[in-house]
């Protein structure tokens, strides 16, 4: 058997963490009482509200919209009414706009049912459908989905990719996606060839997911048509794995352009529950209303897997999971290698949150920074060839303008050079300070 | 109550306290043979390397109003090596007064760790040989083989003129060294052994490589500057190194001297060797080259000190000459 598929330059190793959750089975969270739908949920531009206040509302009913610009609607993930049109924490932008709904705890939730056979619509059609559905990069970009399909005339695509690697410790949110909608995913990549009007599609799964990899080579096989072809690749464990262009050149070889798109080498890459969500969409005609996602670590008393619906607090979600240990010191939204701290509980999960970490104290690592002592281990570490450690010093020398000559606009963020640096510098955040100021050459 | 911070909220389990005490660590096996070899004073000599040079930084720092940060153990590394550096048969204010030039001027004047431009311990040395140039050049001591610890401190440690290899290579030529050691392997497995005149840690080449081979099994130093240093150092001397071209003696000269130390200790320090591989092989070579320069043409029976140092400002330079290698270019370049 011939060595699993990587990317050869950079990477590391941090302890994958998955055990606390990789056996239990996606879990449907209750109905809370309220949901907090952020507005500004994809890249592009924040939804308006079309509703008012007081307004009822029926589940998936439009709630949001973007009139002008780049985006997805949002819809109302239960049936209920409008409580307030304000807004919610965030982990970045500290406070953003939101719309509040009081759920109904009365309404029958609806049931999604299959009408019609997608295949006899046309590409523009289902195009249509993902956009309408308000799906974007669930897997963390949040990307408008249907503008991926689109891809620019002087850079045709030629293959799609699904990304099943679920790379970062702990999550395994997609992992049980995997195990539990195969099938689904398989059908929702035919949908996606279909819209991009190619047939050839790998999807990428990491091998500390045997089940996974077995039971989609299962569905893969189960669901072989002539039109298109889809095979399963197995990549290294090996942090960023599931970078897009790290998946790219793992599984085709190919490298896409510094500040380019994927689509500058010919290739689409779709989360493998975004490609769920697009089979529902398509084929359901179901809104992207709720997610799969991971809440671990050793700070919370129950771990799982949970179907929440779009807009859950952490509060609720913590309380359905058993409460946290008293040794909790870091709640994270992502993962722990690029997850953002949280520092308050009351902040609703949105369309790109793929898990929720509460970590003790021994889970992380909170020894003081020191002075760089040149040992270049983050230079061994960066994944896109960059020097970490000179933007760094010149962060701390007040020379963040000069940067650009280290690479800084190339960094993804991935946290690999931080990682391994034994000084304990907080490098990604220098890197951030850095991009902020740095004059592009 | 819970914390924030920026990502990456999980980090490896390296730091450089565990980088420089493991390597400290790796030294004490040639300093207990150094100890044995040349006698317990040895232990007081590097005590007062180790302890002044602690002290040393604790006293700069505060001075400097900056945080005291001696239990990262680099201090106490410097004040390993510039023992290692010095003659057994040296006074113990000798190296107090290295710690000083090493440490407090080598180290926090240029602007604390990973702001020296030149290794700390070999800096030291290189003032204390200007400074006690009788005493750094000829305080060595003859090996015992009897173990008597206390043999040389019984008295004033009189500076007992026994030359060390290389000084009777510069000054006799190969003839004398051979009518005073032999020649032939044996003469080689002694050397490396550790049954030679020299400084403290230049004793046990054995020891010292498996020192290294550990730290390389840790992967705190490659291969590349010890390498590359004692590559360029046997093909030189193999070169030039003999009466005529061609007909020298390339293992001679990497079990002599601070040839072995200081390729896989001094050489390989983070902060003052260049940090990509590729500008790593020319460090070495160079510093390969410059050790073979003095040692075979230059005054000094001995080079690696002075090769090192002058190599030492290079690695910046070397570093932007070999950055390391982008994932991709920009579109329209190369694909």
């Amino acid at each position: 058997m011939s060595a699993n598929l990587t990317f050869p330059k950079g990477g590391v190793h941090p302890p994958e963490a998955k055990g606390l959750t990789e056996k239990l089975a996606v879990e449907v969270m209750p109905l809370p009482d309220e949901l907090e739908l952020v507005l500004g949920m994809h890249i592009g531009a924040p939804c308006t509200p079309t509703v008012k206040r007081r307004e009822e509302i029926t589940e998936g009913a439009v709630i949001g919209d973007v009139k002008k610009g780049l985006g997805v609607p949002l819809h109302a993930p239960a049936a209920g009414s409008v409580k307030a049109i304000a807004s919610s924490a965030h982990p970045m932008r500290v406070s953003t706009p939101s719309i509040t709904i009081k759920t109904d705890p009365e309404a029958a939730p609806l049931t999604w049912e299959a009408n019609g056979d997608w295949r006899n619509e046309s590409a523009e059609a289902l195009l249509g459908k993902v956009h309408d559905a308000g799906i974007i990069g669930i897997g963390g970009a949040g990307f408008p989905t249907h503008v991926k399909l689109k891809p620019p005339a002087d850079n045709p695509v030629d293959t799609l990719l699904l990304n099943g690697a679920e790379c970062e410790p702990y999550i395994t949110a997609d992992h049980r996606t995997m195990l539990e909608q195969a099938e689904a995913i398989v059908e929702g990549a035919k949908i996606l060839l279909k819209i991009l009007g190619i047939k050839t599609c790998a999807i990428g799964i990491e091998s500390n997911k045997p089940d996974a990899i077995s039971t989609m080579n299962a569905a893969v096989a189960a669901a072989t048509e002539p039109a298109y072809d889809i095979r399963v690749e197995t990549l290294e464990v090996k942090y960023p794995q599931g970078s897009e262009k790290q998946l790219i050149q793992a599984i085709t070889g190919r490298k896409v352009p510094s500040l380019a798109l994927p689509s500058a080498v010919g290739v689409v890459v779709h989360n493998v529950s975004t490609t769920k969500a697009v089979y529902e969409a398509v084929a359901l005609g179901k809104p992207l209303i709720e997610k799969v996602i991971t809440v671990s670590g050793r700070g919370i008393n129950k771990p799982a897997n949970l179907l929440v619906k779009i807009g859950t607090k952490v509060s609720d979600i913590v309380e359905y999971c058993g409460g946290c240990t008293p040794d909790l010191a870091r709640i994270v939204l992502g993962g722990p290698m690029m997850g953002f701290a949280v520092s308050t509980l009351d902040i609703p999960v949105t369309k790109t949150t793929s898990s929720i970490l509460f970590l003790t104290e021994d889970e992380i690592d909170t020894r003081e920074m020191s002075n760089c002592i040149r040992c270049g281990w983050c230079l061994e570490a960066c994944p896109m060839g960059l020097e970490p450690k000179e933007i760094g010093v010149y962060v701390e020398a007040n020379r963040a303008e000069d940067t650009a000559q280290f690479g800084v606009f190339d960094c993804f963020e991935c946290g690999s050079c931080a990682y391994v640096c034994p000084a304990k510098r907080p490098l990604v955040q220098l890197i951030r300070l850095a991009k902020m100021k740095a004059k592009r050459s | 109550m819970w914390n924030v911070s920026v990502s990456p909220h999980v980090r490896s389990n390296e730091s450089v306290d565990k980088i420089m005490w493991t390597v400290v660590a790796c030294l004490v096996p040639p300093l207990v043979l150094s100890i044995f070899v040349f006698g317990i004073q040895v232990l007081f000599i590097t005590a007062a390397s180790v302890l002044s040079c602690m002290a040393v930084e604790a006293i700069s720092q505060k001075l400097l109003g900056k945080p005291i940060t001696v239990r990262d153990g680099s201090a106490a590394l410097t004040g390993m090596l510039l023992a290692f550096v010095v003659p057994p048969g040296v006074g113990y204010m000798t190296p107090v007064l290295g710690a000083v030039m090493a440490i407090y001027i080598g180290k926090h004047l240029m602007g604390g760790i990973g702001y020296n431009i030149f290794n700390p311990a070999l800096l030291g040395r290189a003032f204390l040989l200007a400074t006690f140039p009788v005493a750094m050049t000829s305080a060595w001591l003859p090996p015992m083989t009897d173990g008597a610890l206390f043999t040389y401190m019984t008295g004033a440690v009189d500076a007992i003129s026994t030359a060390t290899p290389l000084a009777v290579i510069k000054e006799q030529g190969m003839v004398g060294f051979r009518d005073t050691y032999g020649s032939g392997m044996e003469v080689y497995a002694s050397f490396f052994l550790g049954w030679k005149p020299g400084c403290i840690g230049e004793t046990s080449g054995l020891l010292l490589v498996l020192g290294g081979l550990f730290l390389m099994y840790k992967r705190y130093i490659t291969w590349h500057i010890p390498v590359s240093m004692l590559a360029t150092m046997a093909v030189l001397a193999w070169l030039f190194g003999g009466e005529t071209l061609f007909t020298g003696d390339p293992i001679l000269h990497l079990v002599t001297g601070g040839a072995l130390l200081g390729a896989i200790y001094m050489a390989t320090d983070y902060v003052t060797s260049p940090s990509t591989k590729s500008a790593q092989l020319v460090y070495g070579a160079g510093i390969g080259a410059l050790t073979m320069l003095i040692r075979l043409k230059g005054g000094y029976p001995e080079g690696v000190c002075y090769a090192i140092l002058l190599m030492n400002p290079l690695s910046t330079v070397l570093d932007s000459w070999f950055k390391p290698k982008r994932f991709a270019g920009p579109a329209g370049g190369d694909k």
